[in-house]
């Protein structure tokens, strides 16, 4: 334990001990209120002067229900996540995917995608940093799509708001889309549409960072600012996010779902996909949006492919990806990906 | 004194390393100047793909998330 004299005003660092005690506790605390959730949202509902059954009251339930289901799973999820990514890095990504030229070159960098922790503001020295060091584009590509998409966040919260059927379908069709996107776009050649400084740029040094020693408290420690980090980043993108998926539940007509949303209308998956590309959001904002849709009887297809173009394709994304990229080069990008996202949507419709 | 670059396109964690470095530097009484990295052909041309990223006098210490209190003083101190 630590026997550091005092230092007046400044904080003392936690012992290793409080820190085991105090996450065992909080998990111990969110799993007691994750049972409490149906009890809570009646009684919050109840508080309010309307009919329990009238659309209004329907609304209400399903936002002070998925609120804090959102919000305690989001945060269990990301401090787990956080913790297990604390054994991966971009750097040692990029080791394993510098000796992989060959055919799977891409699935890895996909299953890289998941596990290597990146955010949006390192996308552009993290693309910069492949590239440079000979892998090829495709591959790179493969691992920019699957992190965002298939990443751990987005399945948990898959899992629980709409089951772990929908969320084994859309991790294997997420995996495959940034697969074989990867490959179509390494198979095109595509390395002369990027901008002509990165491609000048083919020998940058490879920062190599001593192995830093950690102990498995400072993974601890990762997790949590992780979830101080993200959770106080996106809770906004969720309330609004639960809020829309509330207004969906609560007032859309099912008659009306059917007919926009349903198998029927050949035209709502591209639909979907123009819809969901310029939405922003992120995983934690858009799920609860598919668990009302798909509760009002949405076609998994379309819901899917909603749901891929709003992760997979944002717009911001492509912005800041305009430093390396040339316009030519994002739009080809966003084809690739788009026709991945309609095929999965259409094969969807077509089997159920 | 000792030159600190940090590498990073400004972002939050951006800051709090920058005060960070600050802080350690004050504690451990050590003249720095800290010169900060935005662009990203810099960074990337510095072995940088998770920022934020802290070289000191040239030799690159970390990249990717906020640095180690103690660490920071080390690597300040050495």
């Amino acid at each position: 334990m630590s026997s550091e004299p005092h230092e007046g005003h400044l904080k003392q660092p936690l012992s290793d001990r409080t820190w085991y005690a105090g996450i065992a506790g909080l998990a111990v605390l969110g799993w007691l209120a994750y049972g409490q959730l149906v009890p809570f949202s009646e009684w919050i509902t109840a508080q309010f002067p309307v009919e329990r059954h009238s659309h209004t009251g329907e609304a209400i339930a399903f936002f002070a229900y998925d609120v804090p289901k959102v919000l305690l799973l989001l945060t269990g999820i990301v401090f787990v996540t956080g913790v297990l990514r604390s054994w991966f890095s971009p750097e040692k990504t990029r080791s394993i995917l510098a000796g992989k030229r060959e055919i799977w070159g891409y699935p890895l960098a996909a299953l890289l995608g998941v596990f290597t922790p990146f955010c949006s503001c390192s996308s552009v020295p993290l693309f910069i940093g492949f590239v440079s060091a000979g892998i090829p584009l495709g591959v790179t590509f493969s691992f920019l799509i699957a992190g965002p998409m298939v990443g751990p966040v987005g399945l948990g919260l898959l899992y629980g708001l709409v089951g772990w059927k929908i969320a084994t379908i859309y991790l294997v069709f997420g995996f495959t889309i940034a697969t074989v996107s990867g490959f179509v776009l390494g198979k095109m050649g595509l390395e002369r549409f990027l901008q002509d400084w990165v491609r000048e740029m083919t020998a940058a040094p490879v920062g190599d960072l001593p192995e830093e020693q950690i102990t498995f408290v400072d993974r601890l420690k990762t997790g949590a600012e992780q979830v101080r980090e993200i959770v106080g980043k996106v809770w906004i993108w969720v309330l609004v996010g639960i809020g829309i998926g509330a207004a969906i539940h609560g007032y859309v007509p099912e008659a009306m779902m059917l007919k926009i949303m349903g198998g029927e209308a050949w035209w709502s998956v591209p639909a979907a996909v123009v819809v969901g590309v310029p939405m922003y959001t992120n995983a934690a904002g858009v799920i609860p949006i598919v668990e009302a849709l798909l509760g009002k009887g949405a076609a998994l297809g379309t819901t899917l492919a909603f749901m891929m173009s709003v992760i997979a394709l944002s717009l911001p994304e492509m912005i800041i990806l305009k430093q390396v990229l040339t316009l030519r080069l994002i739009a080809i990008f966003i084809a690739v990906v788009s026709v991945g996202i309609l095929a999965t949507g259409y094969l969807f419709n077509f089997l159920l | 004194m000792k030159t600190v670059k940090i590498y990073g396109p400004g972002c939050k964690r951006c800051e709090a390393t920058e005060r960070m470095v600050q802080e350690a530097a004050a504690k451990l009484g050590v003249e720095v100047a800290i010169e900060k990295v935005a662009d990203a052909k810099s960074i990337a041309m510095a072995g940088v793909m998770s920022t934020p990223g802290i070289a000191v006098d040239g030799k690159l210490v970390h990249a990717g998330g906020l640095p180690d209190a103690a660490r920071l003083e080390q690597w300040l101190g050495a």
